[in-house]
């Protein structure tokens, strides 16, 4: 059976898609596309496809990840592109490749994060960051379906740091698109740990500890998800395993993939 | 003069609410054209919450017809949760479109699709956050004009003051109609300002102006008559009927929404009217003759609309789908030809003497076998003679066991409670029928793993029915009934395990009672009601029956009227009913006479099958009955790839 990991994102006014809607509307996709999909045995057949990590709503992301299993194989470009066209646009489907590799989830330790916080002067933002950072622990509170939970936002959290500062243009736009207001850019990294961390614990950890207070809700964006690599402190491509697998398979894989799928047509 | 999104606005008000993705639009197959292109712009609405809106058939028909317009735009917008209206107007957001986010004040037409009653507070919400003033009669040349659709626009007299005009009737032709008008007056540089547009408007014959009517009343509160005040304006207004359902093959893009709703299936409305004659059953009644759509105009819709959509399931839809002409080689064709794409097939409104094996099997073949669902109405042979529901005993316990027979577990039977001249003992025969439906169902199946649910609520008089000029049950009675009810079940021993028992109390009904068969006095009962804080009255958690009756107590006596003058009285032959002027086609006398023989316990045929009743839909409206069979077979389709 054939399996293909899809990155995709969630851009936009589409951020604030929630994880169940981005499902039911991925799966109609692939009836939209005719993706041969794998189902599930059992009374009530299910396409085969799991989920990793899904953003939560509300924030953006460029690196959301699944994996679906084929009925009948597919080339995987193809497969990217029809799902792609067959989506809404900001849910966008913007990397693929086939599952040559296990342990994927696993494989997604870190996420890279921007927060965007209209009308922060970035100096203030830096000095919040640097406070963050030489603070051993800094517990929030979240509201969870049990209650409320505290837990440390700081240990999972391995870089924070303010971005190129720059002055966006007023959101209103109109006749004073001219006009603009401070806007400061905070890079984060958090370890994928348990309880998760999520950008807005660290933008609570933020008010916490250094007062930071943006006068508009912060636009998160999940930049990158995948292993963390500890001595540059940055997150890198989870599929790079799958395609080196295949690179290195390739002359054998290639032929039987053909082989496998003589009815793929440019249409 | 352009006219902003106030998107970014709005944004960083989404964080803060309940599920913001029903605010953001950006639906798989919505439009939005060039509004400096387009010279008639409607803004349409459903007035309730995304999840119900977004599905409405109407709606999305309209929103359709119009986009493929030229020079024509359609955008839409639904109630917004008090959640994120407490935040707009704070923060001065109006009520805007979902899909460009414009907002809706800044519309040429803002049409409102009500498909109840309840939906009026809404209307008032959306008008407000909106910046257009309630009343008609304050809106200048700068505001929208107001446009009421959809079934309770048959009486649209409770919103008179709210609403510029109503159209009654199938809208497909209508809007095209109205937005030509439009355009034409604004070319002409607006002459004669709004009252002119209006009067052009209501000299057609097809839309309803309240403001050019005058209400004149008796003594005791009665109408005394409705009198045109302005010259060329008809006496009454007719009813639009789309005659050929194959020329309107609608929604063809289907809106697939982001957020769940309350329908996650694409409908194809395969006829259109009923001419079953259910006396209780107003849709039934305002939207004859029936219409049907041909097997291959069906077969296109699905294909065309599974195509656009990935829905997984295909709602059958209209008002009994199980008469339709060729509902068997639909259902055989439709599940041949889906078999391997595991797409579900339903009819969401079947009659027990129209089921069949044959027709569920087929239904079902391609995996799902849920529950069945049949609407006996009432619970005694002699009560369904009164509703001209006929649906004998015998059918329904001879197609229920046939369904346990063949692997169904649940049944699920709908009935009313409050139907004129019923009494406590046809009620209470809900329970024995219930209790045959089990033994039945233990026989033939050999398990004692078998349901059946009962659902009932209560019964509210409609207008341009039959039972228009019925006393409706009270709140009090209603509960009182539906206890004893509740008691005989709980209190079977031997079966009361097996049936489930759901019932809707009297009070919401009371409400709607008023509003169906409301003048215009009741408009001041939803003023004060929604100025009270009402809103989402369809929602239980919403709903206030206190406030009502606290707003209607303080408003009603002026008037010397009061809450039971509209719902609990019986009205006699020689009253002037609020929606007289409002010709559904349906001749006064013969509904009438359908009253009368109701009293009798007559039973009337279906016109469909026997000759003419003379209704006075066809003659009036000068359409007739369509119908199939055409003998056409759906053919498989084939498929790319296989």
């Amino acid at each position: 059976m054939q399996r293909v990991r899809l990155r995709y994102t969630k851009r936009g006014r589409l951020r604030f898609t929630s994880h169940r809607d981005f499902q039911r509307a991925f799966e109609r996709a692939l009836r939209r596309a005719e993706v041969p999909m794998a189902y599930s045995a059992g009374f009530t057949p299910h396409p085969k496809v799991s989920y990793a990590n899904a953003a939560p709503t509300g924030t953006a992301s460029e690196a959301e990840y699944l994996e679906i299993a084929l009925a009948a194989p597919r080339e995987v470009a193809w497969l990217r592109e029809r799902l792609d066209e067959s989506l809404p646009a900001g849910l966008d489907i913007v990397d693929a490749v086939e599952a040559k590799t296990s342990g994927f989830a696993e494989r997604l330790e870190a996420s890279a994060w921007e927060l965007r916080l209209e009308g922060v002067d970035p100096a203030e933002a830096e000095r919040a960051a640097k406070v963050f950072l030489t603070t051993s622990s800094v517990e929030v509170s979240r509201e969870t379906k049990k209650g409320i939970r505290t837990f440390d936002a700081r240990a999972a959290v391995t870089a924070l740091e303010a971005a190129d500062a720059f002055a966006s243009p007023s959101p209103s736009g109109g006749s004073d698109a001219l006009a603009s207001v401070p806007c400061a850019i905070l890079r984060l990294v958090v370890r994928h740990l348990t309880p998760a961390v999520r950008p807005d614990d660290v933008l609570s950890g933020l008010r916490s500890v250094a007062d930071l207070a943006p006068p508009v809700p912060a636009g998160v964006t999940r930049l990158a998800q995948g292993p963390l690599d500890e001595r540059t402190g940055t997150v890198t491509d989870p599929f790079a395993p799958d395609r080196d697998a295949a690179t290195a398979a390739l002359p054998t894989a290639a032929g039987q993939q053909a082989a496998a799928a003589p009815e793929i047509t440019g249409q | 003069m352009p006219v902003e999104s106030v998107f970014p606005r709005l944004e960083a008000l989404l964080p803060h609410v309940q599920k913001p993705i029903q605010y953001v639009g950006g639906e798989l197959n919505s439009t939005v054209k060039d509004w400096d292109a387009c010279d008639v712009r409607w803004a349409l609405m459903y007035p309730d919450a995304y999840e119900v809106g977004l599905p409405n058939q109407g709606v999305m028909i309209l929103y359709e017809v119009l986009n493929e317009r030229e020079g024509v735009l359609a955008e839409r917008t639904y109630s917004v949760w008090p959640d994120l209206e407490e935040l707009m107007r704070k923060h001065e957001v109006p009520q805007f479109t979902v899909d460009a986010h414009r907002p809706v004040g800044a519309f040429d037409l803002f049409g409102v699709s009500f498909s109840t009653e309840l939906g009026y507070t809404n209307l008032l919400t959306a008008l407000d956050l909106a910046g257009i003033p309630l009343s008609a009669a304050e809106r200048t040349e700068d505001h929208p004009v107001v446009v009421a659709g959809g079934h309770a626009a048959f009486n649209p007299e409770p919103i008179a003051e709210f609403i510029d005009c109503a159209v009654i009737g199938d809208g497909e032709q209508a809007v095209l109609e109205i937005s030509e008008i439009v355009r034409a007056w604004k070319a002409a540089d607006r002459p004669g300002g709004r009252e002119e547009l209006l009067l052009r408007l209501a000299k057609t014959g097809g839309v309803y102006v309240p403001g050019f009517y005058d209400v004149e009343y008796l003594p005791d509160g009665r109408i005394a008559r409705m009198v045109p005040n302005r010259s060329g304006v008809p006496w009454r207004v007719s009813k639009h009927t789309v005659m050929d359902l194959d020329e309107w093959p609608y929604p063809k893009q289907p809106l697939v929404p982001l957020a769940e709703t309350v329908h996650e299936r694409m409908s194809v409305e395969i006829f259109r009217g009923c001419t079953r004659g259910c006396r209780f059953c107003q849709a039934g009644m305002i939207t004859r003759p029936v219409r049907e759509r041909s097997i291959t105009g069906i077969g296109d819709m699905v294909d065309k609309g599974l195509k656009a959509t990935g829905f997984e399931e295909v709602g059958l839809l209209s008002l009994s789908s199980a008469d339709h002409s060729e509902i068997a080689d639909v259902a055989g064709g439709l599940a041949d030809r889906y078999e391997e794409d595991k797409i579900g097939l339903s009819l969401p409104s079947t009659r027990v003497d129209a089921f069949n094996i044959d027709l569920a099997n087929e239904l079902t073949r391609n995996g799902r076998r849920s529950g069945l669902t049949f609407a006996p109405e009432g619970g005694s042979e002699r009560i369904r003679k009164v509703i001209n529901k006929m649906v004998s005993e015998e059918d329904l316990i001879r197609t229920v066991s046939t369904a346990y027979g063949n692997g169904w577990r649940q049944v699920k039977l709908y009935f009313m409670c409050g139907l004129p001249t019923e009494t406590d003992e046809d009620v209470l025969q809900i329970a024995d029928m219930a209790t045959r439906v089990i033994a039945e169902g233990r026989k033939v199946s050999g398990s004692n793993d078998i349901r059946c649910t009962v659902s009932i609520g209560g019964f509210v008089p409609k207008p341009h029915t039959p039972f228009q000029w019925a006393p409706q049950l009270s709140s009090e009675e209603t509960d009182a009934r539906l206890a004893k009810l509740r008691d005989r079940i709980r209190g079977d021993k031997k079966y009361g395990r097996s049936i489930g028992f759901r019932y809707h109390d009297g009070k919401p009904g009371i409400v709607e009672g008023l509003l169906s068969r409301g003048d215009r006095r009741v408009g001041a009962v939803i003023r004060a009601v929604y100025e009270a804080g009402g809103r989402f009255d369809g929602w239980r958690e919403y709903f206030s029956y206190d406030q009502w009756m606290e707003c209607a107590a303080r408003v009603l006596p002026g008037y010397g009227v009061d809450v039971d003058w509209y719902t609990t009285r019986e009205r006699s032959y020689e009253e002037v009913l609020p929606w007289d002027h409002l010709d559904s086609g349906l001749d006064k006398d013969w509904l009438w006479e359908d009253w009368q023989d109701a009293l009798d316990e007559v039973e009337v045929e279906d016109c469909r099958w026997t000759p003419c009743f003379d209704c006075g839909v066809c003659p009036q409206m000068q359409t007739e009955i369509q119908i199939g069979p055409t003998g056409k077979k759906l053919l498989p389709l084939t498929v790319v790839g296989k």
